[in-house]
């Protein structure tokens, strides 16, 4: 008899890179001003420096506008779905992700502590408050969700509703000192949005991103060992503690840094990793990797409908992925309460 | 590797003190290789929790308990997890892993050359070959415990430590299984193992010790030391142990008449 219906990894990462490539040059290409594909293999070989005259509007929008876009749609989509396979490795549950536990809400309280307090002039200073913020919301659900040694979903649900609604609050007290550009600012914060994207936020974001990542893949194969939770994995010579407090730091480092670009984009950490365990079953090697990629294609496609869907008007990327991913959260709930085993 | 001369395990004047319960009181207990030792008493006498000192999972208030000639707490994880391997009464495990994975797990955080071997021998031995391909948490539970004790086997310990193995096993299963057991001890292995079950002890161990409110009140070879008198007394309840015949060990049962 065979349970396993998985899909060979290698395949999968060939195909979802594929599927990336594809991705990624219509999104080069699609928006509010069509650029060619020859077009595109034209600007992009003229490199990005500007000489004046020839230069075309093309050559503004691809590198000014619609490339680094893509690269910090790519870092971030990237960032939170493997941020949420790390997450639900540790607290040895499915339902766990940045947004949802109230890591990313966290996050957002400190960017926007950050730029009322007039920091955002300060390099890194927004991106620093958002990871203590995020960091210090992950280090709080997790202490309080757990009871016995194991991590009770339903206080770590109650637990994330309470800090997003705390940090929604926060947020709001800020609006309501704030001045009119910090407004903007602030909103943009708590809708979550790629339209922001400039070469200096990539560059802030991108070190984190592999830093984060090629930090968790050293964990994988104690993720793995997680699963059978706290105890058993001590007992096959797991350090468990140490593990949950540097993996809990991976997340709040790449939550964190992801917030801090783009504000709050909710589901990508949960969707990803639950469509990727599907196909590929659970062990942490595989899934590291294939999230980081799947959760590029999917923040990438929801972008690319947040700013054709209504064009000329720019819907809040964050409120699309949530439109998506909490129907999608509700449906994984109402299937994990209908088998009891998948609790913990 | 531990000497053939010293016990691979011994722990001496145990006390586990919670708030003001005392769980276990002056408990000793060593077993050497090739031994299989049962730990027994009903329930609260503070079986598991002597586990758990002997694992290593709790640090007792007073004593100490020696793996060879080392310390326990001289032991990092890593160190204890070549040392013992344990067997929980129940685990389980999140995410859709396979049986072969499960298993592959007891081999812990670093995977080497050998490992594959040790797994492949571990799923033989414990007969879920078989089934390596499916979830383990589409398993019936006997399943789910030949796959836990294939994982722990996996692990490659001189000491097994085992909770409750049988108590969730059939008839059937459960002679299955300590036949396994009982043939790892034969090849030199120690194993130390609560038992709720006393025929199993009876049957299969080479020392019991009889704990009753976190006291030791007897120990030595099953049949001089589960008598009728001695269980009666522990258990509350009137015990009679029955001879059936040469070939096989007493049967405990409780007698149908009440105690006096």
């Amino acid at each position: 008899m065979n349970d396993l219906r998985r899909l060979n990894p290698k395949i999968v990462a060939v195909a979802l890179t594929i599927a990336l490539i594809i991705v990624v040059i219509n999104a080069l290409s699609t928006g509010a001003y069509t650029i060619s594909f020859t077009e595109l293999l034209k600007v992009l070989f003229q490199g990005p420096a500007t000489n004046s005259g020839t230069d075309s509007v093309s050559h503004a929008i691809f590198w000014n506008v619609r490339l680094p876009r893509v690269i910090l749609a790519i870092v971030v989509g990237a960032s939170l779905a493997v941020a949420g396979v790390v997450m639900q490795g540790v607290f040895r549950n499915p339902l766990a992700e940045p947004a949802t536990v109230g890591v990313s809400g966290g996050a957002a309280v400190g960017a926007v502590i950050a730029i009322t307090l007039g920091l955002s002039r300060i390099t890194l200073g927004v991106q620093v408050f958002a990871f203590i913020g995020g960091t210090l919301a992950t280090a709080v659900v997790y202490g309080l969700s757990r009871v016995d040694g194991k991590t009770d979903i339903v206080t770590l649900i109650l637990t994330g509703i309470a800090i997003n609604a705390l940090s929604g609050a926060l947020i709001g007290l800020a609006v309501f000192i704030a001045d009119d550009d910090q407004i903007r600012t602030v909103t943009f914060w708590s809708l979550g949005s790629l339209g922001l994207a400039t070469w200096r936020a990539v560059a802030m974001v991108l070190p984190l991103a592999i830093v984060g990542i090629a930090l968790s893949t050293k964990f994988s194969r104690t993720l793995d060992l997680m699963a059978l939770g706290d105890r058993s994995a001590e007992h096959v010579g797991v350090p468990v503690e140490r593990v949950r407090l540097q993996t809990i730091a991976i997340v709040g480092l790449l939550a964190s840094s992801a917030v801090a670009a783009t504000g709050i984009i909710a589901f990508v950490g949960l969707i990803v990793p639950h469509i990727l365990r599907l196909v590929l079953g659970p062990k942490h090697r595989d899934l590291l990797w294939s999230s980081a990629l799947l959760g590029a294609i999917v923040t990438l496609l929801a972008d690319l409908a947040a700013r054709t869907l209504l064009s000329p008007a720019e819907l809040p990327l964050g409120v699309l992925t949530a439109l998506i991913g909490a129907p999608f959260f509700l449906w994984l709930l109402r299937k994990m309460r209908s088998s009891e085993s998948t609790w913990t | 590797m531990t000497s053939t001369t010293s016990p691979v395990i011994k722990c001496e004047n145990i006390s586990v003190i919670r708030g003001s319960a005392t769980i276990l009181q002056q408990v000793s207990l060593h077993a050497n290789r090739g031994e299989l030792v049962a730990i027994l008493g009903p329930n609260g006498a503070g079986k598991s929790t002597l586990l758990g000192v002997l694992a290593g999972d709790l640090e007792p208030d007073s004593g100490s308990v020696h793996f060879g000639n080392r310390q326990i707490s001289q032991l990092d994880n890593r160190e204890l997890a070549r040392t013992r391997a344990v067997l929980p009464q129940r685990v389980n495990i999140s995410f859709p892993y396979s049986v072969e994975e499960v298993v592959e797990m007891g081999r812990g955080p670093k995977l080497g050359a050998d490992d594959q071997n040790l797994v492949e021998s571990a799923m033989l031995r414990l007969d879920v070959s078989a089934m390596r391909n499916r979830l383990y948490r589409s398993l019936s539970i006997g399943e789910q415990a030949r796959v836990s004790m294939a994982r722990i086997l996996a692990q490659d310990t001189q000491l097994l430590l085992l909770d409750e193995p049988t108590a969730v096993l059939d008839i059937g299963q459960q002679e299955k299984l300590m036949r396994i057991v009982r043939s790892l001890v034969d090849e030199g292995r120690t194993v130390i193992a609560v038992f709720h079950d006393l025929n199993v002890a009876m049957s299969f161990a080479d020392r019991v010790i009889l704990l009753q409110n976190g006291k030791q009140v007897a120990s030595g070879a099953p049949r001089e030391t589960l008598t009728a008198s001695t269980l009666s007394s522990i258990y509350e309840h009137r015990i009679d142990v029955i001879k059936v015949n040469d070939d096989t060990g007493p049967i405990v049962i409780p007698s149908p008449r009440s105690r006096d």
